[in-house]
């Protein structure tokens, strides 16, 4: 009889317990910052000439900032080529160049080119070669807003650079009013929210302040947010839940975490003729500026931040896949070589605008389709 | 569920054992005591493999420092040259540990003591079983709950705290952002710790000898006074330990922490203001992008954490070592 009632009692406690888990797993799945449903329906129809080679798995980590253009191609790829299979886990850029040196990938995605000492280790894996990087996606990092009664927020690098160095506290002050002459500004204060965690968007934001505000911002353009003040969350997601959540607030983030919450994004008055947009087109535009600094197969770039050409939107950011030139391991090396032929050739470029990313200038992507086939 | 405490009842005087004499053990005995005193053994070889490990990594990433580790207000291991120190999560750890303690003990307190001794007893097994859940919620959940609702609605009483209590400078507000700071932590921190803290002082106030208690109210004791003399000074050293788990909890947590505050190595004593951040939090959000020798800063950091918890630890067993004799277990 005793036994009875406590299984009864058992029983009822796993029931609640399931009901919590789940309430709880339903709760993190609205958290997670999945974009990927945006890419609508015709993404698959890409998937015509993808060459397959090699088979069995492919193993990739790295940059998280890339995860959704990762996804697509692979997505896409592997329903092409069904004997190789292709997992990238979103690490971060450097847990993935540390797992690439380590051997237990076949390549990494980074945000940013292998610094000299990671050149150094990747030596001790790639026999008689080197990690090499290759630009394979480019994106804009928007500067998205939350201020109601106000669309068209245009600003500058220096008032940029202000705002986020708390020197500029409040919506109406002068410098933003000079730049928006039309628009009602109210005195609320700015919130400006950066990154808490290390990451790629805020050292590409840090230079392109450098170079385009450089007065204004004299901070290293490091991984980790550098000026003191300020609010900060984790995360893009957390960054633009912020945004989303606090009045006056002004954040930093690629520019699909601006399309997915609503937000408006500040248009970036470089010198050019108009205040430019933060849009996949305009960011390829700027990273057209951009120059091959990379010795032979390596394809590092060096980003041109002050470019003023017409409708180039220069906060932007290029990841690249780091693979060795030499020295690839054997059983991988046909998978890894097709599926990059087809994320740099021109189906795999033109699927990434719809993901908020930018394509890679075909003058870059073009190099990029001359290296990767003499791989080995 | 025994609490973890010294002063449960004296047990009941053993049985003569039938063969525990000479060196005639049986081999089931003797399997029993190796696998026993190697588990013990074990559980010493792998906490000092963490010590060597955290040790040996934070020697490598402290060497190259070029700032002073323990009071430098700056995390930069990654920059040229690396320059980081721990004094502003050492504080944040702290101080947000501090805060939940001070509010979720007496709760605890009270609601174990409520279920033990107060509540109906139809009341008292769903009460405690809906406490048993708190604890079940996985901490991201906590931390989604504190950032979406618990941050927002906070606003409020924030301001009323900084027009009433500013001149306390700690409850001054100097910033007008959200509520994302070490008091919103240290609430949320509270409402984490509490099931934990609550289940164990129940566990221990249950234990209270019907005696002692039968013995207050045969001298004419109301309810209160059956408390404050038997059952408290019976449960006080598991309020302790109970307490020390939850701070435990709370020194250590990541997840919740990270999502709720808003991050930043500038000292503020100002409790209202958004900033700061704890050792595990800090951890976790550099994690990702550190390279090798960022994580070996960032293992240095663990080791400080280690030795907080260590000290906190011992702390805990002295204060019970010492008040052994005035509990009721031994009057």
């Amino acid at each position: 009889m005793k036994l009875q009632r406590r299984n009864a009692r058992g029983l009822r406690a796993v029931t609640l317990g399931a009901a919590a888990v789940s309430t709880a797993l339903l709760l993190t799945a609205c958290g997670s910052d999945d974009n990927t449903q945006q890419g609508g329906a015709d993404t698959t129809k890409a998937a015509g000439n993808i060459k397959c080679g090699g088979e069995g798995k492919l193993l990739a980590s790295g940059s998280s900032a890339q995860k959704n253009a990762m996804d697509l191609w692979i997505k896409n790829y592997m329903a092409a080529c069904p004997d190789v299979q292709i997992n990238y886990n979103p690490i971060g850029s450097g847990g993935g160049i540390t797992q690439f040196n380590q051997g237990t990938t076949a390549f990494a995605g980074s945000d940013s080119a292998l610094k000299e000492d990671e050149v150094e280790a990747s030596k001790k894996i790639c026999k008689d070669g080197q990690g090499i990087n290759l630009p394979l996606v480019g994106g804009p990092v928007a500067v998205s807003y939350n201020l109601s009664g106000v669309d068209d927020l245009v600003l500058d690098a220096p008032t940029l650079a202000k705002i986020f160095d708390s020197k500029i506290k409040k919506w109406d002050d002068p410098a933003i009013k000079k730049l928006n002459p039309d628009a009602e500004l109210p005195s609320t204060d700015i919130q400006a929210f950066h990154r808490s965690d290390e990451s790629g968007t805020t050292q590409n934001l840090g230079k392109y302040l450098g170079a385009a505000a450089e007065k204004d911002w004299s901070y290293v353009a490091e991984k980790s947010w550098p000026a003191k003040g300020g609010q900060s969350a984790s995360g893009s997601s957390g960054v633009a839940a912020q945004v989303k959540q606090v009045e006056g607030a002004i954040g930093y983030f690629e520019l699909s975490y601006a399309t997915s919450n609503d937000l408006n994004s500040v248009k970036l008055d470089t010198g050019a003729a108009e205040p430019v947009e933060a849009t996949s087109e305009n960011a390829s535009k700027a990273i057209a500026a951009a120059k091959v600094v990379g010795e032979g197969d390596d394809l590092a770039l060096e980003l041109d931040y002050t470019t003023k050409a017409d409708g180039a939107y220069p906060i932007i950011l290029v990841t690249y896949e780091i693979a060795c030139d030499k020295g690839n391991k054997a059983e991988t090396l046909e998978a890894m070589k097709s599926f990059l032929t087809y994320a740099a050739g021109e189906d795999g470029q033109k699927i990434l605008s719809d993901e908020g990313y930018a394509p890679v200038p075909d003058e870059i992507a073009q190099k990029v389709r001359e290296v990767i086939p003499t791989l080995s | 569920m025994n609490p973890p405490t010294s002063t449960a009842p004296p047990p009941a005087p053993l049985p003569p054992q039938p063969a525990a004499k000479g060196g005639a053990t049986r081999p089931g005995d003797r399997i029993f005591v190796g696998l026993s005193r190697g588990s013990g053994v074990l559980l010493l070889v792998i906490m000092a493999a963490i010590a060597v490990f955290l040790t040996y990594r934070a020697y490598i990433a402290i060497s190259d420092n070029q700032a002073n580790f323990l009071t430098a207000f700056e995390w930069n291991p990654q920059g040229q040259p690396p320059q980081f120190g721990i004094a502003i999560l050492a504080y944040g750890t702290v101080v947000s540990s501090i805060i939940a303690m001070a509010i979720a003990v007496p709760i605890a307190v009270g609601i174990a003591l409520f279920v033990s001794h107060y509540a109906p007893r139809r009341m008292a097994s769903p009460l405690a079983y809906v406490i048993d859940l708190l604890a079940a919620v996985p901490s991201i959940v906590y931390g989604l709950w504190g950032a979406l609702v618990l941050v927002p609605y906070l606003d409020g009483m924030n301001s009323w705290l900084d027009q009433y209590l500013g001149w306390t400078y700690i409850f001054e507000k100097t910033s007008s952002g959200p509520a994302r700071n070490l008091f919103t932590v240290g609430i949320l921190l509270a409402v984490m710790i509490l099931p934990v803290i609550t289940n164990v002082t129940r566990e221990v106030f249950l234990q209270v000898p019907r005696a002692h208690e039968e013995a207050a109210l045969a001298l004419g004791a109301t309810r209160w006074e059956v408390i404050r003399m038997s059952v408290l000074p019976f449960g006080r050293s598991g309020i302790i330990s109970a307490s020390m788990l939850g701070l435990g909890r709370a020194l250590g947590e990541t997840m919740a922490v990270a999502t709720v505050l808003s991050p930043s190595f500038l000292f503020s004593g100002h409790l209202l203001d958004p900033g700061g951040g704890t050792f595990a939090q800090n951890i976790a959000a550099k994690f990702n992008e550190a390279n090798e020798y960022g994580r070996d800063a960032l293992i240095a950091s663990g080791l400080v954490l280690f030795v907080m918890t260590l000290i906190v630890n011992g702390a805990a067993r002295m204060i019970i070592a010492r008040r052994k004799e005035y509990s009721g277990a031994n009057a």
